[in-house]
């Protein structure tokens, strides 16, 4: 399944790192990431392939949600076919 | 990808501007569930019930988790219990009302509607049974909603059933006067009520619908209000492009969602409804969007126009995301469900007449509004009159879902929490409707319903 992934914080030095880190030990793939700092708030989206993982989209979701409530971090998983619905015509 | 300012934005509409999936109802029809023998017609409406909605909690929590998106209410509709019961020998259709409400509460969805009659032209033996017996079912039951149709476009008003809804509200009041009238917060009596609405109290399964079918009503007033923020002090024709643009948004992920939850249920999709539909939550409210116009406090004038001009945008909006459109569509303004509404009506401002004016040009009716305890009960059936020819002469839905809360006066307010709010008690006109009441008889229908 493809599914987005967003995250938000203030930013600090190895947001990236830790969240790749995560993913890499789920086996979740990243197929593509941007990421920018608004007004001090650091903002990534990432598209990821939850296809690769062992794991269900309920364990994938509960760690990252985990992750993020341990680092400060707000983390948001959904699948990718909400965005391209509300966004494309 | 898709850009991130997009992205963040949909992720905005769901943390901070309560943007959700108001609904997931879906309908079950009752026809097969016939006998003569009422204890036995109730077993297998329950059994039925449960069978078929057996996964529907489960599957719309997985959807949840999946999209992101919070999912409010999970619920069921059924066949009209007056055409599903006709042949059952009992006086007391009760006994369906509370297998209803086990079925429901073993299901663990909220509420289940469709403890209804449709009796626009006139009445059968079964709709005057399913009536007389909605007292005793709302005040024995949690999750059962009722609903009757009194009049339609095509058939004009059955003032019979006009005058007997009356007295069945007061005598529903009076049996849940301990809570403050809460059975009359779950009836409704309808004009031109729709077979596929996915909201309550007014859902029921109607006599076209298939077996089962899902049907989805979305929300997001907060949404549409935070869209209006940007565009403060432009032109009427840019507020319409506006609520449009948001519109196709909170449908489109209506409408997603009623796919998902149609293929993992096994269960065709029916309509989405594009439905504004407030809650008492902050920053969730209708009367807000109107304010955000440009009124100082909704209710004042200019609230009737700024209401039709969102009315029809969203559906505008709306119709191009989703494949198949239904149910009431359009804005909600149930008083006590709207936290605007109700610091309006606090205010003085928002008044049960100008209510009426605002049901001509939005998809419902007096919804959700309680009045004295001592309104009689040939006002509250002139009240349904009223609304019941704002809805015949314009070929549109109209309801009135209101409580004469026991004991109350104007100025008190009716706690009924969680999604139905806090009411409060509203003044109606003191001058008496009886004769008018008493008339019996029907309102032929207008001439624009000699269509063919």
């Amino acid at each position: 399944m493809k599914a987005i992934m967003t995250v938000s914080a203030q930013d600090r030095v190895g947001i990236i790192a830790d969240v790749c880190t995560l993913l890499s030990d789920l086996g979740v793939n990243i197929l593509d990431l941007n990421q920018t700092v608004m007004e001090g708030i650091f903002t990534m989206t990432l598209l990821v392939d939850t296809a690769t993982s062992s794991h269900t989209f309920d364990e994938i979701r509960d760690a990252v949600i985990r992750k993020g409530e341990a680092g400060n971090l707000v983390i948001h998983i959904q699948r990718e076919d909400i965005f391209t619905a509300m966004h494309r015509v | 990808m898709l850009n991130i300012s997009d992205i963040m934005q949909t992720v905005s509409m769901i943390d901070h501007q309560h943007l959700d999936i108001r609904t997931i109802t879906l309908g079950i029809s009752l026809y097969d569930c016939a006998d003569s023998d009422i204890t036995k017609c109730a077993r297998k409406i329950h059994d039925k019930v449960c069978r078929k909605a057996e996964h529907l909690v489960e599957t719309g929590e997985q959807i949840e988790r999946e999209y992101g998106i919070p999912i409010i209410n999970k619920r069921i509709s059924v066949t009209p219990v007056a055409q599903a019961a006709a042949s059952c020998e009992s006086e007391d259709y009760s006994v369906i009302g509370q297998a209803l409400d086990s079925a429901a509460k073993e299901c663990g969805v909220n509420f289940i509607g469709g403890f209804s009659a449709l009796v626009h032209k006139g009445f059968t033996n079964s709709d005057r049974r399913l009536i007389a017996s909605i007292p005793e079912t709302l005040s024995s039951t949690e999750l059962v909603c009722s609903s009757v149709n009194v009049a339609t476009t095509k058939a004009g008003i059955n003032m019979d059933a006009v005058a007997l809804m009356g007295r069945i509200i007061k005598q529903t009041a009076y049996r849940t006067a301990s809570q403050e009238g809460l059975g009359c917060a779950k009836l409704v009596v309808f004009a031109n009520a729709v077979e596929d609405n996915p909201f309550m109290a007014g859902a029921f399964h109607g006599a076209g619908e298939p077996e089962c079918v899902i049907n989805v009503g979305v929300s997001g007033p907060g949404v549409v209000w935070r869209a209006l923020q940007e565009v403060k002090g432009e032109s009427f024709d840019v507020v319409a492009e506006t609520v449009k643009r948001t519109a196709f948004r909170i449908t489109r992920m209506g409408q997603i969602v009623a796919n998902a939850a149609s293929e993992r249920l096994g269960v065709p999709f029916g309509i989405v409804d594009l439905s504004l539909a407030p809650t008492p939550a902050k920053g969730d409210s209708v009367a807000r969007i109107l304010e955000a116009m440009g009124l100082e406090t909704c209710g004042t004038h200019g609230t009737t126009a700024a209401l039709a001009l969102l009315n029809d945008a969203v559906k505008k909006g709306g119709v191009m995301a989703s494949g198949h459109v239904g149910g009431l569509s359009g804005a909600f303004i149930p008083v006590s469900e709207d936290e605007g509404m109700i610091a309006a009506v606090k205010a003085g401002v928002l008044n049960i007449e100008k209510l009426e004016a605002m049901t001509c040009v939005c998809s419902v009716g007096l919804d959700m509004i309680a009045v004295p305890g001592d309104t009689s009960a040939e006002t509250i059936s002139a009240i349904i009159a009223d609304e019941a020819a704002i809805g015949v002469i314009n070929n549109k839905t109209t309801a009135v879902r209101i409580i004469p809360a026991p004991g109350k006066k104007v100025g008190d307010s009716v706690e009924f929490g969680g999604l139905l709010g806090n009411a409060p008690v509203m003044s109606v006109n003191g001058a008496g409707s009886e004769e008018f009441i008493a008339r019996g008889g029907r309102i032929p229908a207008p001439i624009h319903s000699l269509r063919n």
